[in-house]
């Protein structure tokens, strides 16, 4: 796993011009087609289905060119990933909800790994988000003000923009009262702000009907399936063609969520964030605005969540308040953790990996054990796996941070800087021996 | 004019007073010192001159405008950068990092403009880090740009904290004990750069100094303060001399000894 034995591992040489592109299409190919060609839910389909994700880790490591990087990972998501979900609906399910989850995960990381502002109430801005299409967009609006009619689904994407600005005011509304609080603090406070909105989601129900309290809000619109889909995807019904085009607007979030990310983490406006991170008071002593910074993180990071809201609300059609609950901002931060805070790949991955360990891996385990018992083996009557998902996860946490303590993939340059000297004796043995044989 | 007038700075923690009634007069270009025992105060009225504390009377005018009270963040747009008596670097961003973040004010990319990569940003940021390195070279880190300034030695941490202070584009700069464990070598090439900050930038340095040799080497004036008050203030061969400082350094029978 860790870089360091990679240069003398036997795959070294594997990972290296022309050998290294045939290796990695081989791959993907391989994967890619024994996946298609095992659809039925089961686990050796849920096995293929996770060698298959690996090959993103793969391109992500490999040393070919970023073009061929981009071109392999552009053919899965684009090609791969979704003729899969025509031929089981199962894991395209898989493949929202893990672009969901890296999404908000994304978001919690301009807040946390960036801006080192530990907010354990983020979920908060993705319940604003989905409450806001909720309810603007069913008969609650009626509710709230009896002459007002639910917009047309027409307006989804103009809510989707909206869910942007509204995530990021509740982000600074959220943010005022904590900006003089650090650490443990901080990460209390906004625990109850968190808290603060899942319970008015629940009780605001009266006086006025704002929310539906604990019966949550059914029956939400979707955005209009747009024709040329149809025209598209011949010989695909209306369910599935629905299911892609979710999977497409999720994608293009991520993307977009990605490439600010990106963008932002590489400018002044990122150093600042960094900065706040090491040292506030030799960040302020500098010039940077503590307040506004601090601000612009919540705002940042609360508007991935906002859109993403408004679009899992469509998604589901029924939001409910225990969707939004502690749990879930914890599963968040997990994602965040166990990526590598601060580092976007690693939060890439990190969602990716608790998404299917939740929806996929752990139930998958459980599943089997239950044949397993049926069948005459041996286990314990207390020992029912599917109670233990939970502890299984935590263990997975406690022995991650034991071992790897700054996540699966760190930060790029955090890496680099804790293996600089092995890789430089590394790379000069190779010279060496390159300048021997030639 | 004066760069920087404090006239009658005080500021109390609870009981103590820690900085009472200082005043204190830089003209620009000048190398001044402040000096005294420890717990003398120096830090402190750093801190209120740089804004970290409040003054709780008093008022401090630097380039014609009054900065007391004001954030440290706007202080320093102002033109005011500083050094760290126990270094402050970010210690897990690189040597060219740490010198851009100084920059932030005089960096002007909003963050839609980042978001859409605007070309205007795209040159900002060609030209901050082409800048960087030049001040890094300036204070003697060719080379150095991307390491983490952790794993710096000591003596280059303290130069790449005069770097960072340099990055703010300041008019005025303030070195806390900036030769503070170094080796004699060491600490003549601190002198050397803290005279270059003078001579090559033109900037005013007022620095905070245990260092006798350093001190009555570059200043030009020396302001020494004890229990927050200020005893004495002159040219360094007037200090030398004088009876209130060198009891306030060795103790009343030294100086009725001498």
């Amino acid at each position: 796993m860790s870089t360091t034995s990679l240069p003398n591992s036997p795959f070294a040489a594997l990972n290296r011009g022309l050998p290294a592109y045939i290796a990695l299409t081989a791959y993907v190919v391989v994967t890619s087609a024994l996946m298609l060609t095992n659809t039925r839910t089961s686990l050796g389909t849920d096995v293929l289905f996770i060698l298959f994700l690996l090959g993103f880790l793969l391109i992500y490591r490999a040393k070919v060119s970023n073009g061929y990087k981009l071109a392999l990972g552009a053919v899965m998501l684009i090609g791969v990933v979704p003729y899969f979900g025509t031929l089981n609906a199962y894991y395209i399910e898989l493949a929202i909800q893990a672009g969901i989850f890296v999404a908000l995960a994304l978001g919690l990381n301009v807040v946390v790994g960036f801006a080192g502002l530990l907010d354990l109430g983020y979920v908060a801005f993705f319940a604003v988000g989905a409450y806001l299409w909720g309810i603007f967009s069913t008969d609650q609006i009626t509710q709230i003000s009896p002459g007002a009619s639910p917009v047309s689904p027409q307006l989804f994407y103009l809510f989707m923009a909206l869910g942007l600005f509204v995530g990021a005011f509740f982000g600074v509304l959220l943010g005022l009262p904590v900006l003089r609080l650090r650490g443990d603090y901080l990460a209390i406070v906004t625990l109850g702000l968190g808290e603060v909105i899942r319970v008015l989601a629940v009780n605001l129900d009266r006086p006025i009907n704002i929310t539906n309290g604990a019966q949550g809000i059914k029956s939400i619109a979707r955005p209009p399936l747009p024709d040329f889909l149809r025209a598209l995807l011949p010989g695909l019904n209306d369910p599935q063609i629905y299911q892609l085009f979710i999977y497409a607007l999720a994608l293009l979030i991520v993307g977009i969520t990605v490439l600010t990310v990106f963008r932002l983490k590489n400018s002044r406006i990122g150093r600042a964030w960094e900065a706040i991170r090491e040292d506030e008071t030799a960040a302020i002593a500098m010039g940077i605005p503590l307040v506004r910074m601090k601000l612009m993180a919540f705002a940042v990071g609360a508007s991935f969540a906002g859109v993403m809201g408004v679009l899992f609300a469509a998604k589901q059609q029924f939001i409910n308040p225990p969707t939004f609950d502690l749990i879930r901002s914890i599963g968040i931060l997990a994602m965040v953790i166990l990526g590598g805070m601060g580092s976007i790949p690693g939060v890439i991955l990190g969602g990716v990996l608790v998404t299917l360990l939740d929806l996929q891996i752990l139930p998958r385990i459980a599943t089997e054990l239950g044949a397993l018992k049926r069948q005459g083996v041996v286990i314990p009557d207390w020992f029912d796996p599917a109670q233990y998902q939970r502890a299984l996860f935590g263990l997975l946490l406690i022995i991650m941070m034991i071992f790897r303590p700054e996540g699966i993939l760190p930060d790029q340059r955090r890496r680099e800087e804790a293996h600089a000297i092995e890789d430089r004796e590394a790379s000069a043995k190779t010279e060496a021996g390159e300048a021997k044989m030639a | 004019m004066a760069l920087l007038e404090a006239q009658n700075v005080t500021k109390s923690f609870g009981g103590l007073t820690a900085v009472n009634n200082v005043s204190l007069t830089v003209e620009r270009g000048s190398i001044v010192s402040v000096i005294g025992p420890n717990g003398a105060g120096k830090t402190t009225f750093f801190n209120v001159l740089t804004g970290i504390y409040k003054p709780d009377h008093g008022s401090i005018i630097f380039d014609g405008a009054s900065i007391a009270g004001q954030r440290p963040d706007q202080i320093t747009q102002q033109g005011i950068a500083r050094t760290f008596q126990n270094i402050r670097l970010f210690n897990n961003m690189t040597a060219i990092e740490n010198v851009m973040v100084g920059m932030h004010a005089r960096l002007n990319a909003k963050m839609w403009q980042i978001i859409f990569q605007s070309p205007s940003v795209r040159t900002e940021e060609l030209r901050a880090r082409a800048r960087a390195r030049e001040l890094l070279k300036f204070v003697g880190l060719e080379g150095r740009y991307d390491e983490l300034a952790k794993n710096l030695p000591y003596g280059d941490q303290r130069r790449l904290e005069i770097a960072r202070a340099l990055a703010t584009e300041p008019k005025l700069i303030l070195l806390d004990e900036p030769t503070a464990g170094m080796n004699p070598q060491e600490t003549l090439e601190a002198t050397r750069l803290i005279q270059r900050l003078r001579d090559e930038l033109g900037l005013t340095v007022i620095l905070i100094e245990h260092d006798m040799r350093v001190v009555m080497t570059i200043s030009e004036r020396i302001s020494v303060l004890d229990y927050g008050e200020k005893i004495a203030e002159g040219k360094p061969e007037e200090i030398r001399a004088n009876a209130r400082v060198v009891e306030a350094y060795l103790g009343r029978g030294a100086a009725a000894g001498h």
